[in-house]
């Protein structure tokens, strides 16, 4: 039981709102002592994962050839395309990219788009575009919340995407956990039709709210073009 | 044979070129401890090789991996004045390059989807090309590398070190959260070893009322979105709450269809995974890579979303599973 000390240090922490590596290397620390792990062996279970889990950082080698197209204007070239397509709102245009993202990785693409790749360069300059060409400046608050909601609409669509398809990592751990465990045949392709439903209502919902965020900058951007002394004050 | 190994050691060579140019770059007030804490994430990259062939000690590494943490947390770190371009530069370029400029960035997806779908099944004298398992980390890889040569061509850019500053300058922008997933990654494995999924599993047990379907159906997919929340990934919950209640309850007890139950209980942790910090990757990075001031925006918009999808989850697996 008192191993799970090492999670209220992490709930602890994040309320707090201290800086999250110390709180999560000091649980690392608490947990692997009051789990019965010598030190050397705490400091080799740091060492073995930062080894192991170097696949999620790897995204950083998109970085420098994102870095300097954004350098010769990449998002402001986003911002003048979507312009140009009058009729696709801020909600709409991550509606779609919900689609395109879920479409994307149920098929297996799952590295196709992502935060560094595609979000950053194109998605919310090109959202962010959409907003512009409607109601002029956006003030930091509402750029704030777009951008929030583009992160969101990619990851709701790779989440409820990628367990359509057959290859991914979830739906090789349920079989093979429960293939090993309980000495069964569970087929991947059962699994990946039981994706389905959710993966509709997770288009539906979030695509829902992303077009209602259409309504929120009507509203929010309207009221503070009307009183541009407000929006000024608010901006401080 | 194209491997994997190859690509963590372009991502550790580049951090260390990137960590040299940080050391001696003067408008950073912190430029040592910057180029300390960068410079030890990519000798670590190029360390973990042997670390993972267990051809060398995991010790010394988790000695650096704690340091990283020390430097990042106590504020040493942090960030020069990026030297680019002005608004009005980029605009004039963006309109004298025009859609050009989509280019080198569609070059990424191309390449990896490519990767994905046609290069994984070739093979040279009965050896694949790419590295089994590792298609698509590898299409992501080559997708960046054959894009920053297109770019530099297509911009007529001859100097390395431009994008290399420009992506040390957004390495800066992201600071520690960059190393956060690995952190997280390496504390749900440390939780394994100790036994914590095993205890939240008997907690699991002690409260779950054996006789109502209904009431063990939302266990088990609270079960899973809630421990999703605390070890920041689904794939750490499942095994502990499909051995809890999943499958001796769900399956054994009231004899529900196996793979519907599963799977829905996997999305249901994913719904945790939309609103837990500790799933850093998806919802902290983000948020230090669009530069929000609020680095929980991408949860709060998350939220009502996975909430909802979880209720969905559970009335699917009630409606349909049994």
């Amino acid at each position: 039981m008192i191993v799970l000390l090492g999670v209220l240090v992490v709930v602890i922490g994040f309320a707090t709102k201290r800086n999250a590596l110390l709180v999560v290397a000091a649980a690392g620390i608490i947990t692997g002592l009051l789990g019965g792990l010598s030190p050397a062996k705490v400091l080799a279970a740091f060492g073995e994962g930062f080894a192991g889990s170097r696949a999620v950082t790897i995204f950083a080698i998109t970085l420098p050839v994102i870095g300097l197209l954004e350098r010769y204007g990449l998002q402001e070239q986003a911002r003048t395309l979507i312009a140009r397509f009058g009729r696709l709102t801020t909600g709409r245009f991550l509606a779609l990219y919900l689609g395109l993202r879920q479409i994307g990785a149920a098929v297996g693409l799952t590295n196709v788009f992502g935060h560094a790749q595609t979000v950053r360069p194109l998605a919310v300059p090109m959202a962010e575009g959409a907003a512009e060409r409607r109601y002029g400046r956006l003030p930091a608050r509402t750029r704030e919340k777009i951008r929030s909601f583009a992160a969101g609409a990619d990851n709701v669509g790779l989440f409820f995407g990628e367990d359509v398809f057959l290859a991914v990592g979830s739906i090789l751990l349920i079989t093979g956990f429960v293939n090993t465990t309980y000495g069964t045949h569970l087929e991947p392709l059962h699994l990946a039709l039981w994706a389905i439903p959710t993966a509709l209502c997770a288009f539906v919902v979030h695509g829902w709210r992303l077009l209602r965020l259409d309504r929120f900058l009507e509203r929010e951007l309207l009221a503070a073009n009307a009183h541009p002394a407000i929006a000024e004050g608010a901006a401080r | 044979m194209i491997k994997a190994e190859w690509f963590y050691w372009l991502v550790g060579l580049s951090f260390l070129v990137m960590a040299a140019q940080m050391v001696t770059d003067r408008s950073n007030p912190k430029r040592f401890g910057t180029g300390a804490f960068w410079g030890l994430i990519g000798a670590g990259f190029i360390y973990s090789s042997w670390v993972v062939t267990k051809q060398a000690p995991a010790e010394p590494l988790g000695a650096a991996v704690l340091v990283m943490a020390v430097l990042a947390g106590f504020g040493f770190t942090g960030r020069g004045t990026p030297r680019t371009t002005t608004p009005e530069e980029r605009t004039a370029s963006a309109a004298r390059l025009g859609n050009k400029l989509f280019v080198p960035a569609l070059t990424i997806p191309v390449v990896a989807m490519a990767c994905a779908i046609g290069v994984k099944h070739l093979s040279i004298g009965g050896e694949p090309v790419l590295q089994k398992g590792s298609e698509t980390i590898l299409g992501l890889g080559l997708g960046a590398v054959v894009a920053l040569v297109v770019g530099m061509v297509l911009l007529r850019e001859k100097r390395l070190s431009v994008p290399v500053r420009s992506g040390r300058t957004m390495l800066e922008a992201m600071g520690w959260a960059m190393l956060l997933p690995q952190m997280l990654a390496t504390l749900g494995a440390i939780f394994q070893v100790s036994g914590v999924g095993g205890q939240v599993g008997k907690l699991a047990t002690a409260v779950l009322p054996k006789d109502s379907l209904y009431v063990a159906v939302v266990v088990y997919c609270v079960g899973m979105f809630a421990f999703t929340l605390i070890m920041g990934n689904a794939f750490a919950a499942f095994p502990v709450m499909t051995a809890a209640v999943g499958w001796p309850v769900l399956i054994g007890h009231f004899h529900g269809n196996p793979a519907a139950v599963l799977a829905l209980g996997m999305l249901a942790g994913f719904c945790g995974t939309l609103v837990t910090p500790m799933a850093a990757n998806f919802n902290i990075v983000p948020a230090a890579l669009l530069e929000l001031k609020d680095q929980y925006g991408p949860i709060k918009a998350q939220l009502p979303t996975a909430g909802i999808l979880l209720g969905c989850n559970i009335v699917i697996m009630a409606l349909f599973a049994f």
